[in-house]
């Protein structure tokens, strides 16, 4: 029986070792050269970290030396926790806070990074981890007493109350999920994996474990192909890309650009996107485009381990239509639920909650929101077992299909990341000159809208403050000052007022 | 049209000192996203089409390369 992620890559080191496993813009690296590796990572991390199952954080980039460095976290017993080096340094002292890694793994690049974070642990730069001598036997002994729900990752996500969620997902889980794709996608070893997915992202885990599991090749396309898509479709040709498991934004920009108009990818044959709702007029864009290519819509929270549903499209979508998130996968139960009840009635709109071996295992460091949404199954009282709350809103339609409605709270999907909008008016809010703030989301215009109340309009300094706590995409594009915001009977800023005025 | 692409560009992303970068695009300054919205605002302003062949790193990475670029599709 499998029970570590680590047979996948023994198994594909023995029937594939000179293979090339993972690639990037600027080097690669065979099946026996990761175990290689990631053996010497190992083994100097284990002069470190006397204990097992704790976190070591990789403050890399996007290139194989990452996927090196979680594969020798992962065989000291340890789980790897990827940090993007692009973050904003006061919200990588965030993750850190709650997280209090053991160990940084990093590149000279971010030397000065990690240096302007505080961090008093066990910092090692790459090249020296990936010198270590390898003590093989210490490994095994690892293992000894490893079990398959320990855990493998953790992903920080947005979190409500101002401070990113670190969610932990389990060996068990992650087996349960790639053998599922293996099975129902027809992964093979033929398999080229084309990564979009930052590592920080889960979708990510998607690519890096198939590719070890079906012993195919993982080439990491450089972030910068994606804002012109005419590399990309060359990158995609040149390394002859079959499998993609992109975000939907990613091959929202294909459609944006019209970029399919002169050469075409030309071995692309499965498609597969989740992360958000997919437009059926972008799907129909690469349907027109590359119509003997299979496309799957896969839907699910990082909290049940990537993906709960999937719908392989077997029809025409008018462009107007709504996609179907599709069926559970095996092993994985979907329960609607309404309040504590059960939603049986097609068509009608429940909660959308996950049972299964795909949960994760909670938030680190955070009994309360792990409680909250992790919790004991209504509709059983007799013995202890978890579902997980999604907070999407769905329904199963009289086709069998399930359909994603909307969220029920104020998570929103922007430009492929998920974000709480409630963290980004905690940071605003706790600026010195904002006296309130509250954020609503455009969603026809895909912009996240402030309403600030301060002495005088200040657009600029909450640009230049808000950028050094929030990531990017988490910052918003329209500003709308009032010296007093519109407030409710009981005291609240008035959100239904500012939406009809405004959005 | 310089002031033109100036306020498109300020509106774009207020936080970017447009006139000092040098590598807008390179420097990791503006993202997929950016290019997209960049290039629809372009394209609706100038009435113009930007095309996959003009999508090329080096005609976004200073304001004047994106000027440049502007003018030789208004002609």
């Amino acid at each position: 029986m499998l029970t570590n992620i680590l047979d996948y890559l023994k198994h594909s080191t023995e029937k594939y070792g000179d293979k090339t496993a993972f690639s990037d813009s600027a080097d690669s690296v065979t099946y026996r050269g990761l175990d290689v590796l990631s053996d010497s990572i190992a083994s100097f991390l284990m002069t470190e970290i006397p204990g097992k199952n704790e976190p070591a954080a990789v403050l890399i980039d996007r290139n194989i030396q990452s996927v090196v460095s979680f594969m020798g976290i992962v065989k000291s017993g340890n789980f790897y926790v990827p940090v993007d080096s692009q973050l904003p340094p006061k919200r990588i002292s965030l993750i850190f806070e709650t997280l209090k890694p053991k160990a940084v793994i990093f590149s000279e690049k971010n030397r000065r990074l990690l240096e302007s974070l505080d961090y008093e642990g066990t910092a090692v730069l790459y090249e020296d981890a990936a010198g270590f001598p390898p003590a093989r036997e210490a490994i095994a002994a690892r293992r000894r007493g490893a079990i398959d729900t320990d855990p493998l990752y953790a992903i920080f996500t947005s979190g409500s109350t101002g401070v990113p969620k670190g969610v932990v997902v389990s060996h068990r889980s992650v087996i349960d999920l790639i053998e599922n794709f293996a099975q129902i996608f027809d992964f093979q070893e033929d398999c080229v994996f084309g990564n979009q997915a930052p590592f920080d992202f889960d979708v990510s885990v998607k690519d890096i474990y198939s590719t070890l599991k079906c012993g195919g090749r993982m080439h990491i396309i450089p972030k910068l192909f994606f804002s012109f898509p005419g590399k990309l479709i060359t990158c995609i040709n040149e390394q002859k890309i079959n499998t993609i498991i992109w975000a939907v934004s990613a091959l929202r920009i294909i459609e944006n650009f019209q970029a399919f108009e002169k050469e075409r990818p030309r071995t692309l044959r499965t498609i597969m996107f989740s992360g958000e709702t997919m437009p059926c007029k972008v799907l129909n864009y690469w349907q027109q485009k590359l119509p003997d290519a299979h496309y799957v819509n896969l839907y699910g929270p990082t909290e049940i381990t990537c993906n709960c549903t999937y719908y392989k499209v077997d029809r025409h979508f008018l462009d107007t239509d709504v996609l179907p998130i599709g069926i559970p996968f095996p092993n994985t139960d979907i329960l609607l639920l309404d309040k504590n009840h059960l939603v049986t009635d097609p068509d009608v709109t429940g909660e959308i909650c996950v049972r299964g071996t795909s949960l994760a295992l909670g938030y680190y460091q955070n009994p309360g929101k792990t409680a909250e949404v992790f919790c004991q199954n209504p509709c059983n009282n007799n013995y202890p077992e978890r579902i997980y709350r999604t907070g999407d809103l769905g329904r199963r339609g009289t086709d069998g299909l399930y359909y994603f409605l909307s969220r029920k709270d104020d998570q929103i999907k922007h430009m492929g990341h998920r974000i709480e909008l409630g963290e980004v008016e905690a940071v605003i809010s706790a600026l010195p000159f904002i006296h309130a703030a509250c954020c609503l989301y455009h969603e026809e215009k895909e912009t996240i809208v402030l309403f600030y109340q301060s002495a005088e309009p200040c657009q600029r300094e909450l640009m230049k403050e808000g950028g050094k706590i929030l990531p990017k995409y988490m910052l918003p594009s329209r500003f709308v000052h009032f010296h007093s915001l519109p407030m409710t009977k009981n005291g609240k800023i008035d959100r239904t007022a500012l939406k009809e005025d405004y959005l | 049209m310089r002031e033109q692409l100036m306020e498109i560009l300020k509106e774009l992303r207020p936080d970017v000192d447009f006139e000092k970068e040098k590598a807008l695009v390179s420097d990791g300054i503006l993202d997929s996203f950016d290019i997209v919205s960049l290039v629809g605002e372009l394209n609706a302003q100038f009435s113009i089409a930007i095309g996959v062949d003009e999508l090329e790193p080096e005609n976004f990475d200073t304001v004047d390369a994106i000027q440049a670029l502007v003018s030789r599709l208004e002609d």
